[in-house]
């Protein structure tokens, strides 16, 4: 396995664990933990019986009709957007609770950029009676106003950030720190492929059920489980890494991570770290990261919330760096228009993040029967104060 | 570089209620920090630790985040950080270590930081997020090199066998941090506390170690200098700074009221 994480936790020269003194027994009790439990049969039947009743899963791999003759290709969604509570945050959530559970945890900490991540970790804590903290930037709060109530509902204490940019990046210290003023009766979900190791190999592992699936049901569409391309947007990369992971090692299947180019790639407003970042450490791991030369951590910016972060995850480092994945941006404006286009020939909102996937059908070019499938991490319920405000529709 | 390093000779000499006081470089404006360096160890501290500052520090309470926020706001680097120790070591002569997280320093470059650090008249450097195995693998060499002792964290989750690998890993002195926290001023210290000092000590290490976060007065510092060879303050001194009119007044009361006493 070339890609897969090493046994010291790194993807090439990115990953490991970078954190200080008083978070090493909490992230050495799930490293030296995890894989024991996570190939435990009664934990696969537990997580496989909740994917399957309670977030709706298998989710369908839908044939897109009318994107496809537009686009004069073979376009499938994957279709994470029909997930209990909306996007496909909820597959790690489900497995890192009964990861908590199995560690003795009694408390549940995340952090959230779009609420989707924090929706899915108060809605777990709800099925399994936890208790849960998210913290979320003030400034998220605002544009994605609905995820702060639903965590609300579901008995979630929701913490403003007001540090930074009061995005994503800021939540995620927040909650490291909360982390460490709480080390024994606490476990913390992060959301996405990042953090010091085993956290992106957890996460990957969770989110892999999307390319396991796809791959069943392309043999069923297709007769072929390889598409000529997979397409994932990419904020720290969890959806990505689900979509990519069982088509790593298929060289001749083209994946690409879509980043948020915010107001343009080079405008000072971005979020496209493969572009703009350099090796650095943050939140744990090393990897590309968007920094001053004196590293100091740039603020990111992206229309949204999901992608509004300065770093990706190691695993997605490495597979830029050795160039197994193809990184590709949209603008705000771009995937706008790419979200209003689905939802008026598909009859499907989609996420603004997911929507900076969407927008490549206008910037790559494909062939007739080329099989591409983009991965629907979520849908726009949750954005339509975004959408309202770009008006353009 | 010196020959000696100032740390090693500090702990050489006297192992019991040593007082260490960090603050963040380039605050609360950029051009304080040799001045605070210089009354610091007129008022008799012995050591001093300043804070590279860092745009992300996760295991800071609010008190050093806002500090940090505020020196890179004046514009404080790495690199004006190294001219201001350099501008320090004209007067200072207590020992001077440098605490930061690593991202600055590796995009410094880590064996250009530990030589020009070395030159400027730093002693040590403590670096958190900075994990042992990393440090052995790739960077002891030039900790070494340059005659710079490195310090460890250990906190009350830390198992006796790992503090241990840590205290082998160690030169100088090892943080003993108080309490499973980020950092932060608190009034007392509890049984629990207390306990965890007593078994390092029991330990009987190699190295010596201070004991940091949470110690703000007096009190908090005479039980610290009961266990360990002294103590750490950081929140309680960078609140002084932010709100002091006279630091030459205000700084030596503050030393003399934790110490108890005047040093000269
Ligand atoms: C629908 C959706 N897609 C994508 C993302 C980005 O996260 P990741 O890159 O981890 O998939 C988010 C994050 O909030 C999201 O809500």
């Amino acid at each position: 396995m070339k890609y897969t994480v090493t046994d010291k936790g790194y993807y090439g020269q990115f990953g490991g664990a970078y954190i200080p003194e008083m978070l090493y027994p909490n992230v050495e009790e799930l490293r030296s933990n995890y894989l024991q439990i996570m190939y435990e049969e009664e934990f696969q039947k537990e997580f496989n019986e909740l994917l399957k009743d309670f977030v709706g899963r298998p989710t369908p791999l839908y044939f897109a009709t009318r994107l496809s003759e537009r686009y004069a290709t073979r376009i499938y969604l994957k279709r994470e957007d029909l997930c209990h509570t909306g996007a496909h945050k909820i597959n790690n959530t489900i497995g890192q609770i009964l990861l908590a559970k199995r560690l003795g945890k009694k408390k549940i900490i995340a952090e959230t950029g779009a609420g989707q991540h924090g929706v899915a970790t108060a809605t777990v804590c709800a099925l399994m009676g936890m208790e849960c903290t998210v913290y979320m930037g003030k400034h998220d709060m605002e544009r994605q106003r609905p995820n702060v109530e639903r965590m609300r509902i579901l008995g979630t204490t929701v913490v403003p950030v007001l540090s930074g940019s009061m995005t994503l990046k800021d939540a995620t210290n927040e909650a490291m720190r909360h982390w460490i003023n709480h080390p024994v009766d606490t476990h913390y979900i992060i959301g996405s492929v990042v953090g010091p190791h085993p956290y992106p190999d957890i996460v990957a592992r969770f989110q892999s059920v999307i390319s396991k699936e796809m791959k069943e049901q392309l043999i069923e569409a297709e007769g072929n489980p390889f598409p000529d391309y997979v397409i994932a947007c990419v904020g720290g990369g969890s959806n990505a890494a689900g979509a990519f992971y069982h088509y790593l090692e298929a060289e001749h299947v083209n994946l690409v991570g879509v980043e948020a180019a915010g107001k343009g790639v080079q405008s000072g407003q971005s979020a496209a770290t493969t572009v703009l970042g350099k090796p650095g450490i943050l939140h744990g791991s090393k990897t590309l990261l968007m920094q001053t030369e004196d590293g100091q951590v740039v603020e990111p910016y992206s229309i949204s919330a999901g992608l509004d972060y300065p770093g990706i995850g190691p695993m997605h480092a490495h597979l830029f760096d050795v160039g197994r994945v193809q990184f590709l941006s949209a603008t705000d404006d771009e995937a706008m228009e790419a979200g209003i286009e689905l939802s008026r020939m598909e009859g499907i909102i989609p996420a603004i993040e997911t929507a900076h996937a969407l927008a490549m059908l206008k910037k790559m070019e494909f062939d007739r029967d080329d099989v591409v499938v983009i991965n629907l991490s979520g849908r726009g319920d949750k954005d339509l104060e975004t959408y309202i405000k770009w008006g353009k529709y | 570089m010196s020959i000696h390093n100032r740390v090693k000779d500090l702990f050489g000499q006297q192992r019991h209620e040593l007082l260490s006081v960090f603050y963040t470089a380039g605050f609360p404006r950029l051009e304080d920090t040799p001045r605070i360096a210089g009354l610091l160890e007129r008022s008799g501290v012995d050591m001093i630790e300043i804070g590279i500052p860092f745009s992300d520090p996760i295991a800071d309470g609010p008190v050093i985040q806002e500090s940090n926020t505020i020196a890179l706001g004046n514009g404080m680097t790495v690199k004006k950080l190294l001219e201001q120790v350099r501008e320090i070591r004209k007067t200072v002569k207590i020992p001077i270590v440098l605490m930061g997280y690593l991202n600055p320093v590796v995009q410094y470059g880590i064996e250009s930081f530990c030589r020009d650090a070395a030159n400027a008249g730093v002693d040590g450097l403590i670096l958190p997020d900075m994990p042992a195995e990393e440090y052995r693998r790739a960077y002891r060499k030039f900790f070494d090199e340059n005659n710079l002792t490195i310090t460890f964290l250990i906190s009350p989750t830390t198992s006796p066998e790992r503090i241990r690998q840590i205290d082998e890993a160690t030169n100088g002195f090892i943080y003993a941090v108080s309490s499973s926290s980020t950092t932060g001023a608190k009034l007392s210290f509890s049984k629990e506390q207390e306990d965890y000092f007593e078994e390092i000590r029991k330990m009987k290490l190699k190295n010596p170690f201070m004991i940091g976060f949470g110690i703000s007065n007096r009190e908090t510092f005479s039980l610290a200098c009961l266990h360990g060879s002294g103590a750490i303050v950081g929140s309680a001194f960078i609140s002084l700074l932010r709100t002091s009119t006279d630091f030459e007044k205000d700084i030596l009361k503050f030393v003399t009221n934790l110490k108890g006493k005047s040093n000269e």
